[in-house]
This record gives structure tokens, sequence and C-alpha cells, in this order.
């Protein structure tokens, strides 16, 4: 006989058996950003300085300062211990440090990613309902074919496109930034909406808000057109359940029959979607920020690589993936929250 | 002996056309992937024949046409029928050519991380053990990154480049390819046919790749349409941003980097590679849903 435990045992357990997983791949994530440096053609010593022209002695010392001069898998433990400790490396360019630089424009990416995601469900489950309920209609072939396109789209030029007509040609939106020039207020919390509001100048919050409008719908739209199809499709499999035939046969409304029966189950999947999001966000915020010149870590890697920055690289990618891993843990445990088959 | 595989040939021969009709049957059902099947054929034939359709030199600079508006607006030319870019090279021509590209990247990422990922898949899924954990782990480590940020830093390490961004895009897919593999390969291991085959002597080899993998390759080939138009779109996305193919390529990314400048004046340079990629990216998708539809059971008909 399996011994009873309770709700919260299970849910450490649960969270053991993620950090067993996480961990090694955390460990084999450093690897990769330690290698990096290593793998480019060229001296590491001289990438990481950022000095092309070094005498013998000056090349020694960096190389001793970075520790180049010591066994390899030394070299690699102590990039970890420094990492640990939160040292990511120093900037060649600004020679300030990786890890600063990722705290100072992570909130812009955070803000527009949760504009975009919100902007995505708040659209797309309502869509994806409708597009169920009155499956086969053209309203349903319309919704989806437009969410076919939404899932094509190249979200490079789709943002061109939007600048060109809403911006250019309509003078509706800002072409780039966060918010106007005429505007200057200390960051408090990162998020330009909050900071905004609380700087009390008229005027700003509008001018952040009309900022955010383009990025928000450009990144928000693969998510927007995933989470549609998504819906109408856990909604489908759902509604031909015995549960919702019962529901409809006591005589219950359409509307009350979907709301509140066939809804809740149909969001399980749609929340998982929702989840695997986040790593889709941050690859489409490196392309949206760039176009819109929003400074966030997207626009950040994108400037680095150009640059060669390569200790910003190593330590950016390092931290974004940290930053995922951490973020897809919270989604697991949350998921775990709302559906209790997955924990046994 | 002979006898036996006459009588193979004539019981499987039957069933496996039965099997192809039920397939167009069902793909067929679907109007959208029949119109995505035509679409995409067209394409192919443009990338082969481009050569001798395209009415330009990809890369020919003509200097007394620069930004040739396209034919039927005011100052456009006959002779440019969709315009010309900022160096005066005939758009039509380079859209054309632009194919080609698109559909390589497509047919030699998504054939790369197949054929990767179909073989660790099954070793994992097949061998289970420390083989599939370390195989395994591999894969999470590459999925912890962001698919284009890895493709990005790969490419920096490799130089930019179109196959070097090829390279880079088809590592990042390839651990969707095992898992899924793994998947199939595990739910299907257990199954009396393949216990019937080990029985009979079969080895290891032969178990995993004749006796389990063809009975797990609908999800695959779905997966597979489905990389092919994400490999379009993050070449197009890495040319984009300067590290996929460099110009003058006629590469469908690459062209909107160039015209990026010109998007409030000449918007044709701008809107056309766009809508390239839009439809080629649309075409391989309703192909896949259509794809998805024929090929899996549990789908059928939803």
């Amino acid at each position: 006989m399996p011994r009873q435990h309770g709700a919260g045992f299970k849910m450490f357990r649960f969270l053991l058996g993620r950090l067993a997983v996480l961990i090694p791949t955390f460990v084999g994530v450093s690897i990769i950003a330690f290698s990096f440096i290593r793998l480019l053609p060229g001296d590491p010593v001289a990438l990481l300085s950022g000095e092309r022209v070094m005498s013998p002695e000056r090349h020694a010392e960096i190389s001793h300062a970075l520790g180049f001069d010591r066994p390899i898998v030394v070299q690699y433990l102590d990039y970890l211990w420094g990492v640990l400790h939160g040292d990511f490396g120093t900037s060649i360019v600004t020679k300030k440090p990786v890890i600063d630089q990722f705290f100072d424009l992570f909130p812009a990416t955070v803000e527009l990613s949760l504009c975009a995601i919100l902007f995505a469900v708040i659209l797309g489950i309502p869509a994806g309902v409708i597009a169920a309920i009155k499956r086969g209609s053209a309203v349903d072939q319309a919704m989806m074919g437009t969410a076919l396109v939404g899932f094509s789209m190249p979200i490079f030029w789709w943002g061109l496109l939007l600048i060109m007509l809403v911006s250019g040609m309509l003078q509706w939106t800002p072409v780039s930034g966060r918010i106007s020039l005429m505007y200057f207020f200390p960051p408090v919390t990162g998020f330009m909406l909050v900071d905004s509001l609380l700087s009390g100048q008229a005027g700003a919050f509008k001018s952040a808000v009309s900022h955010l409008i383009l990025p928000t719908i450009v990144l928000g739209t693969i998510p927007l057109a995933v989470i549609a199809r998504q819906t109408r499709s856990a909604m489908l499999e759902v509604l031909s359940e015995d549960y919702v035939r019962t529901a409809r046969a006591k005589g219950l409304s359409t509307f009350r029959v979907v709301g509140v029966h066939a809804l809740r189950n149909a969001m399980i999947p749609v929340v998982t979607t929702i989840g695997l999001q986040v790593g889709v966000m941050l690859a489409g915020a490196i392309l949206t920020e760039t176009i819109f010149s929003w400074p966030g870590i997207g626009k950040w890697m994108v400037d680095s690589v150009s640059r060669r920055d390569y200790a910003v690289i190593q330590g950016g990618l390092l931290v974004i993936a940290a930053v995922i891993m951490l973020v897809n843990l919270i989604v697991d445990l949350l998921y775990g929250l709302i559906n209790p088959r997955i924990r046994h | 002996m002979s006898q036996a595989a006459a009588t193979s040939t004539v019981s499987t021969d039957p069933s496996r056309r039965a099997r192809l009709a039920e397939f167009w049957y069902y793909f067929s059902e679907n109007r959208g992937a029949v119109i995505g099947l035509v679409f995409f054929l067209f394409l192919v034939l443009l990338a082969v024949f481009a050569p001798w359709i395209a009415p330009h030199d990809p890369v020919a600079q003509y200097r007394d046409a620069v930004l040739v508006p396209p034919v039927w607006q005011e100052g456009g030319r006959a002779g440019f029928l969709l315009g010309t870019d900022a160096v005066g090279r005939d758009m039509l021509s380079r859209l054309i050519y632009g194919t080609r590209f698109s559909l390589f990247v497509g047919v030699i990422v998504t054939t790369l991380s197949l054929v990767g990922g179909i073989a660790l898949g099954v070793i994992a899924g097949y061998f289970r053990g420390w083989v599939d954990t370390v195989i395994m782990r591999v894969m999470d480590i590459i999925l912890a990154f962001p698919s284009l940020l890895l493709a990005l830093v790969l490419v920096a390490v490799l130089g930019p480049g179109l196959v070097n961004a090829m390279i880079a895009i088809a590592l990042v897919f390839q651990p969707h390819f095992v898992r899924l593999t793994r998947a199939a390969v595990m739910s299907e291991k257990t199954r009396d046919y393949v216990v019937a085959a080990k029985v009979a002597g079969a080895g290891h080899g032969r178990l995993m790749f004749k006796t389990i993998l063809p009975n797990c390759m609908a999800p695959l080939i779905v997966q597979a349409t489905l990389s092919f138009s994400s490999a379009i779109l993050d070449a197009a996305a890495l040319g984009f941003l300067g590290m996929g193919a460099q110009p003058p390529t006629p590469e469908w990314g690459t062209m909107l980097a160039e015209a990026r400048e010109f998007i409030s004046s000449h918007w044709w340079v701008v809107t056309l590679p766009g809508i390239a990629i839009l439809i080629t990216v649309l075409a391989i998708n309703l192909m896949g849903d259509g794809l998805r539809d024929a090929l899996d059971p549990k789908l059928k008909r939803s």
C-alpha cells in the first residue's frame, strides 16, 4: 500500500523533481556560455578585454587577471563560482558589469512582453471560444484564416509595415523608443507605464502608452494566433464531452454551458500554451525591440553581437537562459496547482 | 521464399495504395491545404526555373532606374514590373531568385534537424537508461535558450552567412524532433509487433529503424512541415539582423534589411519582400494543417 501524503508533500516532491532536471541543465548552459568565448576565432584574452594591440607583458597581465593561465577546469569552476555570486563579466564597450546592464534593461522587456501576452490572451481566448461555438461558419473560417496568417507572419516585416502605415501615413503613434524625449523622470519601478504615472507629469502616461501600442501588437501577434487556435481546439474537444452534453440537456443556456462548464476545462491546455510563449516572447523581443529601438534585452543582445561585445553576449546568454528556466519552473508549479492530475 | 515475397507484394501494395488514397481523401477535404500545396508547387517551379523566368539578373544594377515604382504607379516602367530598389536592381527578379534561397533553407534545415533528431530520439527512446538521460539533458540545454538568440550567437561564432545560419537554425530545431521521436518510440516499443520481431531475432538496428520508426512518422512529418516554415522565417530574421545571407544576395530577409531606410518614401522595396515571405510561409503552414488532419487520427474530423 502506498503511503498517503498531503498535497504539500506532493508539491514539494514535484518541486524537487523539477530541480533535479533544472540544475544539470543550468550547469550545461553555463558550460556553453563558458566555452562560447573560447570557441570564437581569435584570442579570447583580446576578445574579453577589448584591447586589440597589447604588449606581451600587458597580454600576460590581463591573461592572469582573467585567469586564462590556469587549467581549463579551474577556469570553468572559477567562472561558475563568479556566476553564482552574480559576476557575469564586464562589458568591453561600456565597462559596466553585465548583470547591472541586464537589470537596467530587463524591465523594459518585461513590460513589453506582459503587454503583448495580455493583448494575445484578451483577444485570443474569446476568438477561439467564438470560433469553436460557431464551428464551420463563416466567422470560424475568417477567424482561423486570420490566425493562420498571424502565425505565419514575419514579425520584423509586420513591424515595419505598421510603422509605415500607422506612424508614417496616419501619424498616430511614435516610431521608436519608450517615451517622448520631452519627459524625464528617474526610474522607480523600471516600468514606464507605472513610472510615468508616478511622475505626475501631464501627458507622460499617454506618451508611454502610445509608444507601447505598436510593439505590443507586433510582439503579441504570434502568441495571439497560437492562443486562438489552441483555445478553439481545446474547446471543441471539451464541447463534445458527456458532461457538457448533460449540462446542455439540463436546459442550461449556451452561455452558461460554455462559460462555466466547458471553458474551465478547456483552459488547462491553453495555460500551458501561454506558459510556453515565454521563450517565444524573448525570441520575438529580439526582433521587435530592434525594429522599434526599444531599450530592452533583445536589442541589447543584437547590438552586442554587432558591436562584438563578447563579454555581454556570454553573460547575457547565461542570464537570459537562467531567467527562462526560472519562469518555466514557476509556470510548471502553477500548472501543478490548477491541474492536480500531473502531480502524480 | 519466392512465394512469400509474391504474397507480400500482393498484400502490401494495395494496402499502401489504399492508405495513400485515404490520405489524399482527408488531405483534399481541406481546401486550404490544397491551395497551399498548389502555391507551394508554383514556388518550386519558380525556384527551379528562376534563370528563365526572371526578366533581369537579380544583382544587375541599372543606374538609370533607381527606385522606379511598380508599373501600375505613376513613373513606373514596363521593363520593371514591380519596380527597382535603391541601387536599381529589378525587384521582381530578386523576389523570384529569393524563392531559391528560402526553399533551399527550408529543405536543408528540415533535413538536418529531422535526420539528426530522429537518430538521437530513436536511440534515446529505445535504449533508455543513461544514454537517454544524457541525450535529453543536452536537448534541455538547447531548449533553455530562446531559439533565435541561440541561432544569433551561433552565427556570431561561426561568422555571418546563409550556410552558418542554416546550421545554427537546424541545431536549434533539433530538440523538437528528438522529443517527438523519443515519445513515439517509447509508446511503440512495448507493442506486440515489436516484441514479435524481437522474438523472431531482429537486431537492435533493425528493431529501431525498420520495425518501430515507420510507425512513428506521422507526428514527425507534421513537425517537419512546421519547421520548414519556421526555418524560412528564422533565416529571413537572421538575414534582417545582418547575420544571415549577405548583400547582394537576393534573400528576402536581407532585402528587407537593405530596404529599412526607405520605409517612409518607397513602399514597394519594404512591402514586397515581406509579402513574399508571408505567403510562402502561409502556404506551407496551410499544407501542414492539412497533413495533420490527414495523418493524425485523433484530430481527424475535429
